[in-house]
């Protein structure tokens, strides 16, 4: 077992954890975070994108051990003062999800995508989704969301 | 593609209305709990022991050395399964856990429940089975004269055309006029499709909690509570109302959640042990723990007069069902009566034969038997119309299905079918210019490979028809109860256990009581069988119609029972029946009373791809689509449907495709089994065409299913317009191109 | 398992050669899915993320030392990616923006996979690994690093730290072929760089046999390229292609990023 601390949503938890247990495992099971989904065992789907350091990452490539000392935001960090932020918003109003199940991870990677200045056009919102799958939804209207958000956030700036 | 700045309105809430989902703010904040995500104080941790072998006899079965290890609850073999030993959701051939053979690669031969999965897994791998293999029937022509893998026939007797070949799930023959009239031209083709997986993207989960009483609740993510209910309980050997199924957040199915997964197998241990009992699929197990889109080889001839008149059509569509019959004699059903397309086609023979293989289990999946046969019958019409000199579209106008013509089975189409309509609203869509080069290669084949800067690059424009049916056929009693509390303050609750899979069955329900009460007041109950009857399958395009008429006519009820009360807290349930349909006739085909099926739907797609010919790669460059959906109960998510379901056509027309070699798969992965990503999904243009159908409620149809059937013909028929090959194989792969 | 998380390279040479089994990693992208996927159980882990040594690049007299733990993502960025373009080309085409973001240089030489994108631009450069080991630290050719699937040169105790290249003034790309336009494991891969100073052309490429591979030609017979790739490759036939079209798309992949350089 190893001592570890991680701040995750601006919450500073310290942990015992099994060295093995993956970022992904102590988001969910330990923090009961569980709005960050497994989709797959291959870190293919991206549906455990969560951002570490301001960086988006797929939190199943990470032990939460490498975790130590690092910020963690969820898809559970975003909303503040009970509104959604504008990625969140925007794939509520654009009808950008069905299942679901992908959503908190591509939402994820949108705001990455966004806060980095590259959701600059469709074809580039494409290109920084292309680690996160999605079987409903066609991703037209994920696409539109991220469009819309990045037109929001950037006014809000 | 239009930049969409515009927030829409957000409405009441009644029908036709464009609105976000329901389950939206949960699902955007991570708060709505998926089934994956259950948990229980005291829970335990089942997991699977699976089949190795495709096909083998299972000698012995030592569970004792598992049972030795640290936080071991029980293993669990078929002779602790105190029921029936069999199940299945049309036949029960398969077994719970393996009895004395094993038919597939992943087939569940034992169980543990343990403390934490990790020790779970070393468990499964101290179980000791001996297995004697045999060998494995892995291709389907071949099945019908090899060693039969179910000597009792578990499919015949129930009205089905007995065929004594070995391995036969089901074979229908239907004969319509006189098949062997001649036409001016012929053309022929033999066509083939590889098996896709739904990829639904939450893998199978599920908490089983006893209820210290003997029974037991089950939460899982399912299509139909019921029917799993009714599979469950008499396995468990116990009465339907000890086993409670409860729906859990459901990340997609597209079919691959209707036949069982875990329900049996983490009831068996929850009641073991008398503790919960979680178990949760990985991806790789997935791929073995649902059933998939059937295989298929299909070959046709079509005749037509010399102006383009189809005379007559030949077909004969073979199916690898895999190892359990699932609901293969349905997908069979549906092959052959759509399996001409929606065209007017006098005389006709059409052969279905689905088998029993050691391939992986085969059953629905989104366009459920349409879709294999969608993409023979359109590569055909392609073939024709260059074969003649005609314009594709204008070819399919020509031979358009319509309202008083017939299906070869003999039933007389009554409702709505606007092909027509459809065919020319999609025609009619102008495609995009070519986009100038030089470009990002993100806007070239071959995407991020950057593997070409425009070398070998072909533009191709198809186009392609579609349609199937809408609800359960063949005499299948199909319903749908909802039950509306109303209180006295004016407020709603409706009861419904129909499955929210994502396409959005739950906005669907508050819309009509919306509608129906004039109130905005109304909630949902949670999805159970313990407080309302049956709401029948998520499956078929169905559910929207369903719905929609059972909490229509509980609403009514509601209201009505008010009135005549004067007031106070009404309790209505209410069963919504679709019009009854009856069986085809097992030796000609043809239908034994007005209808076999209920109601039809038609998609036509444009496509345009640019090919790379020199390495085989695609893009899809622009998706064009008009679709017949009767009435449109929220435009936003019926296109977001429209969306979705183009989207795994494409996968299956170019991509996706579960690879096995002698019945194992190979490629149980998401880096190897691919699905579309946001970078080979083009935007789609959509043209709704609604034409209400008589006997729905409001006009609704389904929507989901047409899209995915027409969308692998489309983009195939750009693809050979593109390279002038004949790609007669589904996925198309880079080889079929450009070796 | 353990998991060692040294903070300085002298600690990680001397965790490696106390815990010879211990394996070491960089961003995980590789190890993790051996671990969920692969059911690996390693007795322990190395993580080197933490060693300042092997993060980014650094320059001294036009040799480029790319550190072990130099990210996909920072190999895409200026000034790394006008230097070495080919590589740029490749790191843009590993996985997604997150696994580029945690994904390294050194790891893809570790892991040592015939599919390894990095690996055929850094050939076709004539790269040298710098490996360290509490002995020491030596440097090797990357073609003989390689040795076959998955298996390096590496030494007990030793590490991967380095990437040295000396870039060549001419130009280079890379290109592969993947059946999805993202997101895709290279059915195979082609990097191409015209060194005019050597008055030669280099080709290496990805998943055409045990190992990615680098074939050179003289410029004068720079038309040969394609045909000698085709020749030096042993493609199998697998789940993502036959060795029938990868033996074809490699002769393809040659004469376009060929085509591509000479034109610019």
């Amino acid at each position: 077992m190893r001592q570890v601390a991680l701040t995750v949503n601006g919450m500073r938890h310290e942990l015992e954890l099994e060295p093995r247990e993956l970022l992904v495992y102590v988001l969910r099971d330990r923090l009961k975070l569980t709005g960050t989904n497994v989709g797959c065992d291959t870190s293919s789907c991206g549906a455990c994108t969560v951002l570490v350091d301001g960086e988006s990452v797929k939190s199943c490539t990470v032990l939460g051990v490498q975790a130590d000392g690092a910020e963690i935001t969820t898809i559970e960090g975003l909303a503040a003062n009970g509104s959604l932020h504008p990625v969140q918003q925007a794939f509520h109003d654009h009808h950008a999800l069905q299942c679901g199940y992908c959503t908190p991870g591509m939402v994820m990677a949108a705001v990455s995508l966004i806060e980095h200045g590259e959701a600059t056009s469709e074809a580039a919102i494409r290109e920084g989704l292309e680690g996160n799958l999605c079987r409903c939804t066609g991703y037209h209207n994920i696409v539109a969301a991220v469009q819309d958000a990045a037109g929001a956030m950037g006014r809000a700036r | 593609m239009s930049a969409t700045t515009e927030r829409p309105r957000l409405a009441v809430g009644r029908i036709g209305e464009r609105l976000p989902r329901e389950d939206a703010v949960p699902k955007v904040t991570g708060e709505f709990s998926y089934a994956s995500d259950l948990s229980t104080p005291g829970m335990l941790w089942g997991d699977t022991l699976r089949s190795p072998h495709a096909h083998a006899r299972v000698v012995s079965i030592d569970v004792t050395a598992a049972l030795g290890l640290p936080g071991i609850h029980g293993a669990l073999t078929h002779e602790d399964v105190p029921g029936k030993k069999l199940y299945g959701l049309e036949f029960a051939d398969q077994p719970v856990l393996a009895i004395d053979r094993v038919r597939y690669v992943g087939e569940p031969v034992a169980l543990v429940v343990a403390e934490h999965p990790e020790q779970a897994r070393r468990a499964l791998e101290a179980i000791v089975v001996e297995y004697e293999p045999l060998e494995p029937v892995v291709d389907m022509e071949r099945a019908l004269e090899q060693e039969p893998l179910h000597p009792d026939r578990p499919t015949m007797g129930h009205g089905y055309r007995d065929d004594r070949r070995p391995n036969v799930v089901r074979h229908l023959v239907i004969r319509h006029g006189d098949p062997d009239i001649a036409g001016d031209v012929v053309v022929t083709g033999t066509y083939e499709l590889g098996i896709q997986d739904q990829a639904f993207l939450g893998p199978e989960s599920g908490l089983a909690i006893p209820d210290g009483e003997g029974g037991v609740d089950i939460h899982v993510a399912t299509q139909w509570l019921h029917v799993d209910r009714d599979q469950v309980a008499p396995c468990l050997d116990l009465r339907p109302e000890q086993v409670r199924l409860h729906l859990s957040g459901v990340g997609g199915s597209f079919g691959g959640r209707e036949d069982l997964s875990m329900q049996i197998h983490s009831a068996l241990l929850a009641l073991h042990t008398g503790r919960p009992v979680k178990m949760v699929y990985d991806r790789a197990e997935s791929f073995t723990g649902h059933v998939h889109r059937h295989p298929a080889r299909i070959r046709c001839e079509h005749r037509a007069t010399r102006d383009g008149r189809l005379t007559s059509v030949r077909m004969q569509i073979l199916l690898d069902g895999g190892a359990y019959a699932s609901s293969s004699t349905a997908v069979a059903s549906n092959a052959a009566s759509f399996g001409l397309g929606p065209y007017r086609v006098d005389n006709a023979l059409i052969e279905t034969t689905a088998v029993y293989t050691n391939n992986p289990p085969c059953g629905a999946m989104r366009g459920f038997g349409a879709v294999q046969t969608c993409f023979a019958a359109e590569a055909q019409m392609d073939q024709l119309a260059a074969e003649l000199g005609l314009d594709p579209v204008e070819l399919r106008l020509l031979n358009a299905l319509e309202p008083g013509d017939s299906l070869p089975t003999g039933q007389v189409i009554e409702g709505s079918l606007p092909t027509r309509e459809v065919i020319r609203r999609a025609a009619a869509l102008p495609v995009p210019d070519q986009e100038t080069l030089p470009r990002d290669p993100l806007r070239l084949p071959g995407g991020t490979g950057n593997t070409t800067t425009g070398e070998g690059i072909r533009r191709g424009v198809g186009f392609a028809l579609g349609f199937k049916n809408i609800c359960y056929s063949e005499g299948f009693d199909d319903f749908c109860a909802a039950r509306v509390v109303l209180h006295a303050d004016g407020s709603a609750v409706v009861h419904s256990a129909a499955a929210e899979v994502g396409q959005g069955v739950v906005g669907v329900m508050l819309q009509v009581a919306r509608t129906e009460l004039g109130t905005d007041e109304v909630t949902l109950a949670p999805h159970t069988t313990a407080t309302v009857g049956s709401a029948g399958s998520t499956s078929a395009s169905r559910m929207t119609w369903m719905a929609a008429g059972a909490v229509r006519d509980a609403c009514r009820a509601a209201l009505e029972e008010r009135e005549r009360r004067g007031g106070g807290e009404v309790d209505v349930e209410r069963v919504h029946r679709h019009p009854r349909t009856t069986p085809l006739d097992p030796e000609t085909g043809q239908i034994t009373g007005e209808r076999a099926h209920v109601a039809l739907a038609v998609a036509a797609m444009r496509v345009v791809v640019e090919v790379d010919v020199e390495l085989g790669l695609t893009r899809v460059v622009w998706v064009g689509t008009a679709q017949d959906v009767g009435k449109a109960v929220n435009p936003l998510a019926l296109e977001g449907q429209i969306e979705g379901g183009t989207a795994q056509g494409l996968g299956l027309a170019l991509m996706e495709e579960i690879v096995t070699r002698n019945g194992a798969i190979q490629n149980a992965s998401f880096t190897d089994y691919l699905i579309p990503t946001a970078l080979d999904m083009p935007p789609v243009e959509i043209e709704l065409v609604e034409v209400p159908e008589p006997d729905a409620p409001y006009g609704v149809k389904g929507v989901g299913e047409p899209p995915t059937v027409v969308s692998t013909a489309a983009i195939v028929s750009a693809m050979r317009a593109a390279t002038g090959r004949p790609l007669t194989r589904a996925p198309v792969r880079p080889d079929d191109i450009c070796l | 398992m353990e998991v060692f998380r040294p903070s300085t390279l002298d600690e990680a040479l001397r965790l490696r050669a106390e815990h010879p089994q211990a394996r070491p990693i960089q961003g995980g992208t590789d190890v993790m899915v051996e671990l969920t996927f692969g059911d690996a159980r390693p007795e322990a882990l190395l993580d080197l993320s933490e060693l300042a040594e092997l993060r980014g690049f650094a320059e001294e007299d036009g040799l480029l030392r790319l550190g072990a733990g130099l990210t996909y993502t920072e190999a895409m960025q200026t000034p790394l990616a006008s230097r070495l373009p080919a590589l740029a080309e490749a790191s843009r085409t590993v996985g997604s923006p997150q696994i580029r973001n945690r994904g390294t240089i050194g790891g893809n030489l570790g892991t040592a996979s015939p599919a390894g994108d990095a690996l055929p631009p850094l050939l076709a450069e004539r790269a040298e690994v710098e490996l360290a080991s509490a002995r020491g630290t030596r440097t090797m050719p990357l073609a003989e690093f390689l040795l076959g699937v998955k298996r390096t040169a590496l030494a007990p105790g030793e590490l991967v730290t380095a990437v040295r290249v000396r870039p060549c003034e001419g130009p280079q790309t890379f290109a592969k072929v993947g059946q999805r336009n993202a997101m895709v494991i290279a059915i195979c891969s082609l990097a191409v760089v015209v060194d005019a100073e050597a008055g030669e052309v280099r080709a290496a490429f990805g998943s055409s046999a045990v190992t990615a591979r680098c074939v050179v030609v003289p410029l004068a017979e720079a038309a040969e390229l394609p045909e000698r790739v085709v020749e030096a490759a042993s493609p199998i036939d697998d789940v993502r292609a036959t060795a029938a079209y990868r033996r074809h798309a490699l002769r393809v992949l040659a004469a376009r990023t060929l085509e591509r350089c000479l034109r610019t």
